[in-house]
């Protein structure tokens, strides 16, 4: 391989799929990388087959006769697309949505007190819901008025609020808004995961808000959109656009070393299969450099862990109980509600998402780790499930990097994290191309490809 | 009126055998000696049955992931119809066949196959007979032609018989009931909710 290339990618997860096809559309020469035989890196998703190699180390049991293998798709993050969020922006500007379909999530829920009720998201459906008593609903209409009135520009829309510097506390306080209320507004709408944000300015927890009821009156049922054939089809249509403007695509390649000049400490190349592949920059994910080994890659600690997430993926033969038999759903137990500093969410998908065959639906239940033994931690979300066919338990380490990487020119991006929405991943892309690009990524409408 | 249907067409076959060549002389009826790889990798062309029914093809190129056997699943998902191409004046047939089995892996069964054996207008130094291709494709009940990308012979007949192959009367995998729910995502703001078929 003598060719020399702009920009070497190591590994083909969503954020990295994202950054390549950017930068071959940039006009940058790309040489991309994966380990696996498969598209995805920790953003795949697997067939049953794969799903039971990867977890147990066998076939899938006949017993539980969960049909046909390529029937399956399983996520092995559990994040749905908030349909007016940074992800769709991105898919729409690149054009890649072309190679997608997709389906509204058929609801999003709440837990509390024991149940679980749907996000109010309409005025009509906060009137209704049981998540509130009567005056306290009158309250939180004003809250919503609110939002919908508020303009940046209008200082007569804030009513005597400066959001950029009060918190949100104080904006609970003026609208009189109890715990409870302010439970589901600050983690089943904001999809805040702890509850640091109350004491921060209020600023960040209502343009979250407002991104929240924008999404859900894209599509009326819930805030999210999911691809059909799984998550692990974004990274492909990604890769694609890559290929298109000339990046090359080699799946099943063992990287050997990550390698820098012993003087200058600069990324120089990349050795694989024996080979030394030159390149002026290295974008990669963690796992490609040292992530969760003991000895530092090149006897430098190059990424550091920052939390760990633990995810359980359960197929089940039924709709998750209290959701209406919903194909699909999503189920936020806020972290008040069962004594924990974090939120435990639930994601559900199934058949009619082509990712299980028919009548199977594919739950995770998911949380960031507190205690030293998490699967206890998760009891509250599986306990909402009913009957549990089969179960894959992972705790994963997150990762970030200890350095920008321009002092290098290896650049890593972080682990896929515990929010429930592609909103990080996207801001990832935007800090990776501001370090290797130094300068701010815009998103210009991609050129049309002629159609005759 | 005339109605047409959609189907998606992708492009098999090893690196440098014409694949994009003969979309290319298909769609806008170019040649170049010199196009270096897959510049153009979706493209769409119309053709005509009868009076009442037209055939719009979505084709799909490999935009070169073919080349160390990294094409991603998503290139075979919902795909109508495949051209293997294979290059006669090359030993590449054999691995058009491996293409094949790949196709029987991953695709539909319902799946629309032509194998295409490409320029023709290299006769002289033909290295893979007419009839090794045609027992082939027999034998595995696909469809087969030989054609020039370069003088364009059997180009517009090979896609043309593919079209008379297709099913028309059952809506195309796109079309099929477990999609029907799915949605159409534009751009921010534009056509909000359309709780409709998606056909991006």
């Amino acid at each position: 391989m003598d060719e020399e290339y702009d920009v070497i990618v190591l590994g083909t997860g969503l954020t990295e799929c994202i950054l390549s096809g950017l930068l071959s559309v940039d006009g940058q020469k790309v040489l991309h990388m994966d380990r696996n035989d498969y598209y995805g890196g920790a953003s795949a998703s697997l067939n049953l087959t794969q799903l039971y190699q990867q977890f147990r180390n066998s076939p899938p049991p006949e017993s539980l006769q969960l049909g046909r293998d390529r029937d399956y798709a399983v996520d092995l993050i559990p994040k749905f697309i908030l349909s007016s969020g940074e992800l769709t922006r991105m898919l729409v500007h690149t054009d890649v949505i072309r190679y997608l379909e997709f389906k509204v999530i058929a609801g999003s829920y709440v837990y509390r007190d024991g149940r679980i009720s749907k996000v109010p998201s309409t005025e009509m459906e906060a009137v209704r819901s049981p998540l509130m008593g009567l005056f306290e609903k009158r309250r939180a209409r004003n809250f919503f008025l609110y939002l919908q009135n508020w303009k940046e520009a209008d200082p007569a829309t804030h009513q005597g609020l400066d959001v950029n510097k009060v918190s949100m506390k104080e904006v609970y306080t003026k609208f009189g808004l109890e715990a409870g209320t302010q439970d589901f507004i600050g983690h089943a709408m904001a999809l805040w995961l702890d509850d640091d944000y109350i004491t921060k300015p209020a600023r960040q927890t209502i343009d979250r808000i407002i991104l929240y009821t924008a999404s859900m009156a894209r599509y009326g049922k819930s805030p999210y959109i999911y691809p059909l054939y799984g998550l692990g089809e974004l990274p492909q249509a990604f890769a694609r656009l890559s290929a298109i403007y000339g990046g090359t695509y080699m799946l099943d390649k063992q990287i050997e070393s990550v390698n820098v000049d012993p003087d200058t400490g600069y990324f120089t190349g990349v050795t694989s299969g024996g080979e030394t592949v030159k390149a002026k920059r290295v974008i990669g994910d963690p796992s490609y450099f040292g992530a969760g080994k003991d000895e530092p890659e090149g006897g430098k600690m190059r990424v550091i862990e920052t939390g760990k997430v633990i995810r359980a993926i359960c197929i089940l033969k039924h709709p998750i109980p209290g959701t209406d038999d919903s194909d699909s759903a999503q189920i936020i137990i806020p972290q008040n509600q069962v004594g924990r500093k974090n939120d435990i969410y639930i994601a559900a998908v199934s058949s009619a998402h082509n990712v299980a065959a028919p009548n199977v639906w594919i739950a995770i239940v998911s949380t960031i780790v507190e205690t030293s033994v998490p699967e206890r931690e998760i009891l509250p979300g599986l306990q909402l499930l009913g009957n549990v066919v089969d179960k894959f338990i992972s705790i994963t380490p997150l990762y970030a990097p200890t350095s920008p990487g321009t002092n290098d020119n290896i650049f890593i991006t972080k682990s896929y994290d515990a929010t429930s929405h592609f909103e990080t991943v996207v801001e990832d892309v935007f800090d990776v191309w501001q370090r290797v690009k130094g300068e701010k990524l815009v998103l210009k409408k991609r050129e049309v490809e002629v159609e005759a | 009126m005339s109605r047409t249907t959609s189907f998606k067409l992708v492009l098999l076959g090893e690196s440098a055998v014409g694949k994009s060549s003969l979309v290319l002389r298909f769609v806008r009826n170019e040649f170049s000696d010199f196009r270096e790889s897959t510049i153009a990798a979706f493209l769409t062309q119309t053709v005509t049955l009868d009076e009442s029914t037209s055939i719009k093809f979505e084709i799909w190129d490999t935009a070169g992931q073919e080349r160390y056997k990294s094409l991603a699943p998503i290139y075979f998902r919902n795909s109508n119809a495949a051209v293997i191409v294979y290059d006669i004046t090359q030993t590449s047939f054999e691995k058009a066949k491996s293409w094949v089995r790949e196709l029987q892996r991953q695709a539909d069964p319902s799946i629309v196959i032509m194998l295409v054996g490409n320029k023709t207008d290299l006769e002289s130094q033909r290295k893979t007979p007419r009839e090794l291709g045609e027992r082939f494709a027999e034998e595995e009940g696909l469809l087969f032609s030989e054609a020039s990308a370069k003088t364009g012979e059997g180009v517009e007949e090979l896609f043309m018989e593919i079209a008379k192959k297709l099913p028309l009367a059952p809506p195309p995998i796109r079309g099929t009931p477990a999609n029907s729910k799915g949605v159409r995502v534009s751009g921010q703001g534009d056509e909000a909710s359309t709780p409709q078929a998606c056909t991006c």
